[in-house]
């Protein structure tokens, strides 16, 4: 028979609409609006997955997001989802389920013996067993501990759903829409101001959906709560969001929800992205998270058929499913009894309520009476049967002294429990706020409110029905009150009936059973029991936080949500502490398991960072070129010909450039216009160099330290007039440069009419260089004397290009004669296309980052962060000369004096040559004395640059070693795994020493 | 409503053409950076013909040209590509040896023109800060962030929006800006 | 996130616009020269770190720009005063107090 724990009628599901899936390839139907575990149920399957540590069978607890048994994995398009709550999963037509952590098949789970060897897995197991050999832990036993550990399988594929982001703000937001949630939703918006509702369920209304012993306004609670979702719909300033879990509270309101937008269809449309993270500012949070039953300690209180009394409510009013036939309902307070009773009047055999309560009240025991209902008061479960689900338990009666005495066995497909109520603090606890101890409820309750947030109804100890819709409305108004400033009188709609219950219990319950060989469960997911959490307390761990590492109690899915209370009360007995004295362990963010997806959102792929390209990107992309990723840039690496591999491409490339001529796209350099009166005293300040006597129309090196004294930037710098300099800086310095500028313009000397302006973006820049740079550019340059004598080496003028402005730099890069022709940045396409179409006909050759490199440091040029790393000074790098000796001062003219600076003994830029001239050294290998030193000598230096140089002929190197200009001609070693390389030590320079070629 | 200052680039395809919301590349157009103290300040409202805006977070706009609050000291200067030059040499004059820096950054950056129904839901995918109109309203102007670009906001009309990006961040800019859109024409 | 407030745009932004520089109210010696390598050091490197209420330099890099100073308990991460650059430091005794430290 199909669904035969299906009720004749009833519930919120539309039977209309039947829905087939399969669970682990079982096809089974449900209706429209069942969640998949209520659809099982229905069916009348309770096991439903394997346990972490025993693999005990297990099978549906809850009904909610604290589920900790029903994890299933969820297929679609050929690739799965695993660990999803059944209890969360919404059902759509051809689901595709599977149960988890079993091999091979759910009912026969050979990871079962795990069980049977339990003595063998006490608390601390881990950190006992594995302690030795060290060596072990790689090989042995984390591998094997792995493989058999884990719940689901991670997906293979890469993940094909979309994601999405938004920044949101409002007033109010509302997290729960139980009761108390739509109230204060109710409450608030009528103020006009912006309301956020959001509920992990995909129907609005929480409790009010299973409740229906009570009505609202006249009405039943489900259909109140469906009028007033659609009157909050209809309203412009409330934002409705359900399927939407708040996961997590920062600072200042800022709570993070994950919203779940296609998980439900089945087949959704692939322009909806599967999830979305709303980053939510909020002036007023009202948290109306609500509360969850917590379970009962008793042996063998796992077995599936075993559920939460309130799940069984839930699954029976809401979605019109009989938890079992026949049902014995265990319990230590009034609400679940309703349960029993809600139960009977579908027609299902209650087997007895057993109370752990002597006295019960008086109303309770004249309903059950009146339903022919076995009451047993003082009587715990001792003891559980059936393996795959339950099949009877045995009673036991406590005497006042505390001992149990059989009282009996008592046959049941079903067991419902329900020990209290816990309320759901955990966001609450986010926001930083600490919770109190009420000894009256016996439970932790917000205390103090460090931030401009609320708890309302059930989360903050509250019940009632009546009770939780005027504490929602109360909230809902002041929140708003204090977000806006307005207020608007709402009236409140009224309750009956739905009375606050009372009791509850905490810590395990008393057995006559052997202790050494029960199994009460404390933390269903991670298989802890109270033997596990005494035996971490006779084993010393004192503190809460230290049990819960040590039994990895309330580490699971749902961060202790319903095994944190229990926990407590048995470390609290076993301690000989009062419970609040015990302590309570941190709630974190997450609240529940949240996606990767919806962290990364839409930063994946091509827009996980920007992507910046240059002028010349489409023609390098034409022109088959590797790029190479700088910072945010993409730069032309180099550009292989006729399968060249890079060794070849550069070689040609280097060569051509010193023969002929060689184009360059330094568009990427960080440019800065410094403009106003003080313009030169400003660079005299920031930079090494002096300025001031700079005519304009000069270029200057420039090299920047801080104020430690080491090499932070370098760069060429033009004066383009008396109050206007043209900063280069390099590319992965720009930012930093600039900000480094705007930092003492603003903070230290204010005083000066100077101001700095990011033009790297305003200029793309074409370099063009080599013996015939000149005759290549000249054709379309106007307005410029282009001859050695008009503008020599570091000059800079302002003419056209192509009739376009331009301002045209002669530098060098290369040791040869060199342009940087700079134009705004939208004609730079049009001036590379031009200049690689001239250097064609004049034979010479486009080259990337990897050429250039070479023939900079063939001349021995250095490059920040290259040669330098932050703890060198200009004289490390021979480039005293670049210091304005007869200035008082400039960032890091002090630091330069610091006594570690002038020492002795500091590393120095060297030039390495290695004595067979084709092998290229690693850089950053380390460079020694000796070709063997000792373990523990620490290097000489290491070497910095390294290549195969066309213009040298060899190989050549660039190092960092310790007194290296004293040490030229000198032989050192490099250590490398297959024994040491010699080098000579020389001057860093391989290539046109005297510098003739700049000149030209 | 449009500005006169923003016209879309005929040239380009729109990034966007939905009924909830379009995105259209703007056509060049001339632009200063303008840093100066008090009297150069003074000086360059005559070269404008009106007032630097000293309310953060403001522009003033007249006769086609439009400055921009972006810091205490600091405006950005509009005007149509053909009159750039102009206003740069108004400028110079105007202002003499008051101490300022004009600089041209018409180059540096470019503009998409967002508007739509959706245009404050699309720009909040990416820019942290509250756009709705009682807390950003019509005129207002900041730079900010999207996602991990800066950005330049202006909100030139109810449903309409410019974002200034420098040049070689502009795909990623409107391309993550096209992406979550995509929902919109889900059926 | 953090929310703050910039003291030049008036307005409170998320902390993703700003950058945190440091301690506040550490100028650059008038004459670096004058100063002994100790001092030198101390100016370099030594900061207060304090837990609790610190005054700090902060930009806001991605908005106006400005650099300008605030109070923040750094236990609690809440803002007790902002203050524009070249403004005296606040009496961080006094605010401690009445943050209820
Ligand atoms: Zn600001």
């Amino acid at each position: 028979m199909s669904q035969p724990y299906r009720t004749e009628k009833g519930g919120q599901i539309d039977r209309d609409r039947k829905i087939s899936f399969t669970f682990d390839g079982e096809r089974m139907e449900g209706y429209e609006c069942d969640t998949l575990a209520s659809a099982l149920l229905a069916n009348g399957v309770h096991l439903v997955g394997r346990s972490f540590k025993y693999h005990r069978p297990r099978g549906i607890l809850t009904a909610g997001s604290e589920e900790p048994n029903a994890l299933v994995g969820i297929y679609r398009k050929g690739d799965q989802t695993p660990n999803l709550r059944a209890t969360q999963v919404e059902l759509y037509d051809g689901l595709e389920a599977i149960s988890q952590n079993r091999f091979p098949s759910l009912s026969f789970d050979i990871g079962a013996v795990n069980d049977l060897l339990s003595p063998l897995f006490p608390s601390g197991f881990y950190y006992k067993t594995f302690m030795w050999p060290k060596a072990f832990w790689d090989r042995v036993y984390e591998p094997v501990i792995r493989a058999a550990a884990g719940l689901g399988k991670p997906p293979k594929n890469p993940d094909h759903d979309r994601y999405a982001n938004l920044y949101a703000h409002c007033d109010v937001l509302v997290i729960g829409a139980g009761p108390a949630g739509l109230a204060a939703a109710l409450a608030a918006s009528e103020t006009g101001a912006r309301v956020i509702l959001c509920d992990e369920q995909a129907s609005l209304g929480g409790s009010l959906l299973s409740e229906t012993t009570a009505t609202i306004d006249g009405k039943q609670p489900a259909d109140w709560a469906e009028d007033t979702v659609a009157d909050l719909a209809a309203r412009d300033n409330v934002t409705l969001l359900p399927r939407t879990t708040a996961f997590g509270y920062y600072a200042q309101n800022f709570v993070a929800l994950a919203e779940r937008v296609t998980d439900h269809m089945a087949d959704p449309d692939p322009a909806l992205p599967r999830e979305r993270l709303w980053q939510v500012r909020a002036k007023e949070v009202v948290i109306a998270a609500g509360s969850i039953e917590r379970p009962m300690v008793f042996p063998e209180n796992d077995r599936p058929g075993i559920l939460m009394a309130g799940a069984a409510r839930t699954y029976l009013n809401r979605y019109g499913v009989k938890a079992g036939q026949k049902v014995l309902v265990a319990t230590a307070c009034d609400t679940a009894w309703q349960a029993a009773f809600d139960l009977a009047d579908n027609g299902v055999e209650i087997a007895a309520i057993a109370d752990t309560r002597k006295i019960v009240p008086e109303a309770l025991m004249t309903i059950a009476e009146a339903r022919n209902i076995k009451v047993r008061t003082g009587c715990v479960v001792t003891a559980t049967q059936g393996r795959k689900r339950v099949s009877g338990a045995l009673l036991g009666h406590v005497s006042s002294t505390g001992a149990v005495s059989s009282a009996g066995d008592v046959a049941c497909d079903a067991l419902l429990m329900s020990g209290g109520w816990t309320p759901t603090v955990s966001l609450y606890s986010q926001s930083r706020g600490k919770v109190v101890w009420d000894e009256a409820s016996g439970n932790f309750l917000p205390g103090a409110h460090p931030q401009n947030e609320r708890s309302a109804g059930a989360c903050r100890g509250l019940y009632g029905l009546n009770a939780v819709l005027e504490d929602g409305y109360a909230a809902g108004e002041d929140a708003a009150k204090s977000a806006t400033g307005k207020s608007a009188k709402c009236t409140y709609a009224v309750a009956t009936g739905a009375h606050a219950g009372e009791g509850g219990t905490l810590g395990d319950l008393p057995n006559d059973r052997d202790a050494s060989r029960v199994k009460a469960f404390v933390d269903y997911q991670n298989d802890v029991t109270a033997k596990d959490v005494k035996l971490a307390v006779r084993e010393g761990m004192h503190s809460i936080e230290h049990i819960k590492r040590y039994t990895t109690t309330g580490m699971a899915t749902d961060q202790g949500r319903l095994s944190n209370m229990n926990a407590l009360a048995i470390a609290s007995t076993a301690l000989d502490k009062p419970l609040p004295q015990v302590g309570l362990t941190t709630f974190r963010q997450p609240f529940t398991p949240t996606s990767f997806g919806t962290f990364a959102t839409s930063s994946r792929g091509d827009f996980f960072d920007p992507v910046r390209k240059t002028p010349s990107h489409q023609w390098a992309v034409d022109n088959d070129v590797v790029f190479e990723d700088v910072g945010q840039w993409k730069r032309s690496r180099y550009f292989p010909k006729d399968g060249e591999d890079m060794h070849g491409a550069v070689a040609r490339e280097c060569q051509v450039v010193r023969e002929k001529v060689g184009l360059f796209d330094g568009s990427t350099l960080g440019k800065i216009e410094v403009v106003g009166p003080d313009a030169a005293e400003f660079l005299e300040r920031m930079y090494t160099n002096p300025w001031k006597g700079l005519k304009p129309g000069r270029c200057r090196y420039g090299l920047m330290l801080n104020d430690a004294g080491f090499i932070i930037d370098d760069g060429v710098i033009g004066r383009i007039a008396e109050d206007r300099f043209h900063v280069t800086t390099t590319t992965g310095g720009a930012a930093h440069v600039f900000a480094t500028m705007e930092d003492y313009l603003q903070t230290e000397w204010p005083d000066l009419d100077v101001w700095v302006t990011s033009t790297t973006e305003q200029y793309a820049v074409i370099a063009l260089q080599g013996p015939l740079a000149r005759d290549a550019i000249a054709p379309f340059i106007s307005g410029i004397d282009l001859s050695p004598d008009a503008f020599p080496h570091m000059s800079v003028a302002t003419g056209t290009f192509s009739g376009v402005p331009c301002r045209l730099f002669r530098i060098s890069f290369t040791g040869e004669i060199g342009f940087e022709i700079n134009v705004p940045r939208r004609h730079g396409t049009m001036v590379w296309d031009t200049m690689a179409a001239e250097i064609e006909k004049l034979g010479g050759v486009v080259y990337g980052t990897e050429t250039m490199h070479v023939l900079r440091a063939e001349k021995g040029y250095i490059i920040v962060g290259q040669e330098t790393d932050g703890t060198v000074t200009p004289d490390d790098v021979g480039m005293s000369w670049a210091i304005g000796k007869k200035k008082k001062d400039f960032v890091g003219k002090r630091g330069l004096a610091r006594p570690d600076l002038i020492a002795e003994g500091r590393k120095q830029l060297v030039g390495l040559l290695t004595k067979d001239p084709r092998i290229v050294l690693e850089e950053g290998a380390q460079v020694t004395k000796v070709p063997d030193p000792a373990k523990g000598t620490s290097a000489e230096g290491h070497v910095t640059s390294a290549y195969h140089s066309p213009a040298a002929g060899r190989s050549i190197a660039l190092a960092m070693v310790k007194d290296g200009r004293a040490l030229h001609g000198k032989t050192l070693y490099i250590p490398m795994p297959g024994g040491a390389i010699e080098v000579e030590v020389t001057e860093p320079v391989f290539v046109d020493k005297e510098g003739g070629r700049l000149n030209g | 409503m449009a500005n006169p200052l923003y016209q879309p680039d005929a040239a380009e395809e729109p990034v966007l053409s939905l009924p909830a919301i379009s995105m259209l590349k703007a056509a060049p157009l001339g632009r200063f950076s303008f840093r100066g103290r008090k009297a150069a300040q003074d000086a360059a409202a005559k070269a404008l013909g009106f007032d630097l805006p000293q309310q953060p977070l403001t522009a003033a706009e007249s006769s086609g040209k439009a400055a921009l609050w972006l810091g205490p000291d600091e405006w950005l200067l509009l005007a149509p590509e053909d009159d750039t030059e102009a206003l740069q040499a108004a400028m110079t004059q105007a202002i003499g040896d008051a101490p300022h820096a004009l600089v041209d950054i018409s180059h540096r950056q470019e503009a998409l023109i967002v508007t739509g129904d959706k245009a404050e839901w699309l720009l909040n995918s990416g820019i942290p800060i509250d756009l709705d109109v009682s807390a950003f309203p019509v005129g207002m102007v900041t730079r900010t962030l999207f996602h991990k670009a800066p950005v330049m906001l202006w909100r030139i009309g109810d449903d309409s929006f410019v974002v200034e990006a420098w040049g070689s961040f502009m795909d990623y800019v409107a391309g993550l800006l096209a992406e979550p859109a995509t929902e919109l024409q889900a059926a | 996130m953090l929310l703050i407030e910039c003291p030049y745009c008036g307005v409170e932004r998320p902390e993703l616009e700003f950058r945190c520089g440091g301690e506040a109210h550490i100028a650059r010696p008038e004459d670096p020269s004058g100063k002994t390598d100790e001092e030198w050091a101390e100016f370099l490197y030594m900061r207060t770190n304090t837990k609790g209420v610190y005054a700090e330099r902060w930009r806001h890099i991605h908005g106006c720009g400005r650099f300008f100073n605030a109070v923040r308990d750094t236990v609690s991460d809440k803002f007790l005063k902002i203050y524009k650059a070249g403004e005296p430091m606040p009496d961080l005794a006094s605010l401690a107090k009445e943050a209820g430290k």
